[in-house]
């Protein structure tokens, strides 16, 4: 059925057929209104979900860790400062393996004090051993977030899943989103199977047990073969998902008339949607120009990003947040996954639209336009849209 | 580290199964105070049972019967809560005992 509804009316709606059995959350704008969709749900009787009002974001995170290690199926969203403060526990239910998914709603990090979107906040989790996936519209935060249960509860992955949707430009607009029939939804979501829940008192165990020297190296070894899985069940269940929803979801990425182009952006987020004009209009005019839209930042599919990228001239990579004292993590990324291949095209990396800045068609035109003009690979920043 | 177990062979999570680190981690040696039970001032209420973090304080048949001094870490909880003041913390090196 398609609606107008706002990005957090869509990811609450997958919350809402997903129907865990603990939401624990505190609210942070832009958040906050996932939260209160979700508690207005719980309060007129459409979900059973142990809704718990937490006292901060790290309550709210240990409160999952519990609720999920019990043997729950558990959800969370947060944002900025609350990502921030809730991180030390993102790495423990990481490390525990605890299928926790969790909406972020993409904020600048502050000081200054700011409550619009970049992706600071979900730079700051990029080690946290979280899966991250990045949506482009209201539309793909509702898909991603039911897909990202079924990742995160796999057994070969068994891992938290952060599901990024930028701050305001699609929390709070209005876009059509098509939803599942809810029965379509919770058979694809399926019946959670909890692993050695804390609550089967007739085979005690324990969680979060000390490992010294002699055995921390290889549980953090295990829990990267849990990232190594990801990718082969992520698109195990994309393929599943773009069969029953009929989207064109294929591939660990979207590339945007990128087969044939000299000229690439690569960019995570809302803003791949403003760069698809970018890209229409100088296609237009003969340019031939492309984009690649990772859904899946973490894992990080290296090699299939080579691949798409090797034929290309000039590729800019957008960053939208400073890693501050080198380059952008996305382009670091992009760079590393280009090294091994003997032809390689040149690479810029852009910094874009930290604290709200808007980024416009006009603006990724002229990012496209400055291309052609690039020599070598730079190891330093240019800037969109700043004040010099 | 030989005859440590490989990363492929680790439980997911590092899930430990209940009761297996019991005889490998005998916590008691970290010990600074020891609990001292007066068994003559005890009700059996079981508070210290209840509240103990290390499952140390021994029971029978509804009935307290000792402390588990090779997991007792010392931390005083089973003396706080005790309603009776039956348990008493003192210096581990004080050498005074039990007496049940």
């Amino acid at each position: 059925m398609r609606k107008a509804i706002t990005g957090h009316k869509a990811v609450a709606e997958a919350m809402r057929q997903i129907e865990p059995d603990v939401v624990a959350v505190y609210p942070i704008t832009p958040q906050s209104e996932i939260a209160e969709y979700y508690a207005e749900y719980v309060h007129n009787g459409l979900v059973r979900t142990e809704l718990i009002p937490v006292e901060s974001e790290h309550s709210a995170l240990s409160a999952c860790v519990g609720a999920a290690a019990a043997g729950g199926r558990v959800i969370t969203a947060t944002s900025s400062q609350g990502l921030a403060l809730l991180v030390e526990v993102l790495y423990i239910a990481a490390g525990l393996r605890l299928p926790i998914v969790m909406a972020l709603a993409n904020r600048a990090l502050s000081a200054p004090i700011n409550i619009h979107c970049d992706h600071s906040d979900a730079y700051l989790a990029r080690d946290s051993g979280a899966i991250q996936i990045f949506a482009e519209s209201a539309q793909e935060a509702y898909d991603y977030m039911l897909m990202a249960q079924r990742i995160a509860e796999d057994m070969r992955v068994r891992l938290p899943v952060v599901v990024n949707l930028d701050g305001f430009t699609l929390t709070h607009t209005v876009q059509p989103v098509d939803l599942l029939d809810d029965a379509v939804a919770k058979a694809f979501v399926g019946e959670y199977k909890p692993y050695a829940p804390l609550l089967d008192v007739e085979h005690p165990v324990t969680w979060g047990a000390f490992a010294m020297t002699d055995y921390y190296f290889e549980l953090k070894r295990a829990q990267q073969a849990g990232m190594e899985a990801a990718p082969a069940v992520f698109l195990e269940v994309q393929r599943e998902f773009a069969k029953i929803a009929g989207r064109p979801y294929a591939g660990f990425f979207e590339a945007y008339k990128l087969a044939d182009a000299e000229y690439v952006l690569v960019v995570l987020g809302s803003t791949a949607g403003t760069a698809k004009v970018a890209v229409d209009t100088l296609r237009a005019r003969g340019m031939r120009v492309g984009l690649l839209k990772p859904w899946l930042w973490r894992p990080f599919p290296a090699q299939e990003v080579a691949a798409a990228l090797a034929h290309a001239k000039v590729v800019a990579v957008l960053d939208r947040a400073l890693s501050f004292g080198t380059m952008g993590a996305l382009f670091e990324d992009v760079a590393a996954a280009l090294y091994p291949l003997e032809k390689r095209p040149i690479l810029v990396n852009y910094i874009y639209g930290l604290g709200g800045r808007d980024t416009t068609v006009p603006d990724l035109i002229r990012v496209f336009e400055e291309l052609p003009h690039v020599a070598r690979t730079e190891w330093a920043l240019r800037y969109i849209g700043l004040r010099e | 580290m030989a005859g440590l177990k490989g990363w492929r062979e680790l439980p997911l999570g590092g899930v430990v199964l209940g009761g297996t680190a019991r005889e490998l981690n005998k916590t008691g040696s970290w010990r600074a105070e020891r609990p001292i039970w007066y068994v003559e001032k005890c009700i059996h209420c079981l508070q210290c049972w209840l509240h103990c973090p290390d499952n140390s304080i021994l029971v029978q048949g509804g009935k307290m019967t000792g402390i588990d001094y090779e997991h007792c870490k010392g931390c005083g909880v089973c003396a706080a809560i005790c309603p009776k003041d039956a348990i008493a913390m003192v210096p581990e090196r004080s050498g005074e005992c039990a007496r049940p």
